[in-house]
């Protein structure tokens, strides 16, 4: 890995409760995610995926360790920098879309533009612009219960790329989608992440996470294993390639 | 068996010789499961002899013979498209068999044994979506192929997903009788 990690944890844990009724979720997690990368997390149920996402997202903060967004502790910020670097440089997808049901899917994608201080019109211009990547300029002025479920996914998924995010943080973004549709959110965030963007995705899919170029094992709240994209296959790469 | 119906299915468009079957086996599956010229010259043979091919022809100038299907051979093509293919029939899975001993013979950690498979398996998954990724949608033979290789290492992953949950949940709970034999 040469260029510097866009999202840094490190030796990350988070301790919940104390005493006799002290729950380890996370235990030291040690992992960096580079531009142009894609790492997924996968994990039983209550293995520490959710925690993972949330500490490096910002969202809670660990019980000891560190983690670095584009080389900034978030543990050093106050509360309003922190605020900002999250608006900014992070972008989340979830698996309950959080989309506001009274906005039309351009209005929510524009929606963090905004907040960030560009005016209607530029976050407007860029909407369209990230709708239309997406191949779905046609739904931007639909509200989200107008749009089916794949078409929701993908706006939330332009929503959390639009602006100069550098790291997308994804929990279960195929949760209730179809195999096909499922491979097409699969698609978007694997050209993202080609085009530049760092990804951590949080899925109990294989076969969705086998779109990273890293996947990463938690059980009982360590990372176990980690598999790279080099098993060789029956199948000839070369002939296909 | 595979191979065998594959030829018959190659030829039911007309007449080819053997280098031309094995190369379009090939190309037809995404060189999956590539053949050696000497199992397509045998497979002709004993289609041959039972009747579902035949020789068109004498052998042209270089020697070459160039095989046609029979009506017999149609009729065996038709009945193995429309015959699903048994779970059963399928061959002995060496996985299952390795992780049923593991689970039994004393000083191996079964556990161990599920991890690596999954590491193997993971990965083969990974460099076969990247595979995919790089197979224009229109060349269907080829997605079709690359998906069943994909779906199986799936399942694979989930079954043994699911072996490691069992094997911790047993673990845990004879951690204490395990302990007072050590």
């Amino acid at each position: 890995m040469t260029a510097n990690p866009v999202l840094e944890l490190r030796n990350a844990a988070k301790v919940y409760g104390g005493g006799e009724t002290l729950v380890t979720a996370l235990h030291g997690a040690t992992l960096a995610v580079a531009p142009g990368e894609l790492v997924a997390v996968r994990g039983a149920s209550g293995s520490g995926k959710s925690t993972l996402l949330h500490l490096a997202g910002g969202l809670d903060a660990p019980s000891s360790g560190d983690v670095l967004v584009e080389g900034q502790s978030l543990g050093s910020q106050s509360r309003k920098d922190l605020a900002r670097l999250r608006r900014r440089s992070i972008g989340y997808v979830f698996q309950d879309l959080n989309l506001v049901p009274s906005l039309t899917a351009a209005e929510n994608i524009a929606l963090p533009r905004e907040l960030d201080g560009a005016s209607a019109g530029e976050a407007r211009t860029e909407a369209l612009a990230a709708l239309e990547e997406i191949g779905l300029r046609g739904v931007a002025d639909r509200f989200p219960d107008e749009m089916s479920g794949g078409q929701q996914q993908r706006v939330a998924i332009a929503r959390a790329l639009i602006g100069a995010r550098r790291l997308v943080l994804a929990d279960e973004p195929t949760g209730a989608l179809d195999s096909e549709t499922g491979e097409g959110v699969m698609r978007l965030l694997r050209a993202r992440c080609d085009a530049g963007a760092a990804c951590l995705l949080v899925t109990h899919e294989p076969r969705h996470s086998a779109w990273a170029d890293r996947v990463v094992f938690l059980s009982d709240g360590a990372i176990v294993d980690e598999t790279t994209a080099d098993a060789p296959t029956v199948l000839d790469l070369g002939a296909l390639t | 068996m595979s191979i065998k119906h594959g030829l018959l299915a190659l030829l039911a468009p007309g007449p080819k010789y053997g280098y031309q079957l094995k190369a379009e086996f090939e190309a037809t599956t995404g060189s999956a499961w590539p053949l050696n010229i000497g199992q397509v010259y045998s497979t002709l043979q004993r289609l041959e002899k039972g009747g579902q091919i035949e020789a068109d022809g004498v052998p042209d100038d270089d020697g070459r013979v160039i095989y046609a299907l029979t009506p017999a051979g149609r009729e065996e093509l038709a009945g193995w498209f429309h015959t699903p293919i048994a779970q059963e029939s399928r061959p002995r899975d060496e996985l299952a068999i390795k992780l049923a001993m593991a689970v039994n013979t004393p000083g191996v950690d079964a556990r161990e044994v599920v991890q690596a498979q999954r590491r193997q398996a993971m990965s083969s998954l990974q460099s076969l979506t990247r595979a995919k990724a790089a197979v224009p949608d229109e060349d269907l033979a080829r997605v079709m192929v690359v998906d069943s290789l994909i779906f199986a290492a799936e399942a694979e992953v989930s079954w043994l997903d699911r072996c490691e949950a069992r094997l911790r949940n047993a673990r845990t709970e004879k951690t204490p009788e395990k302990e007072a034999v050590q």
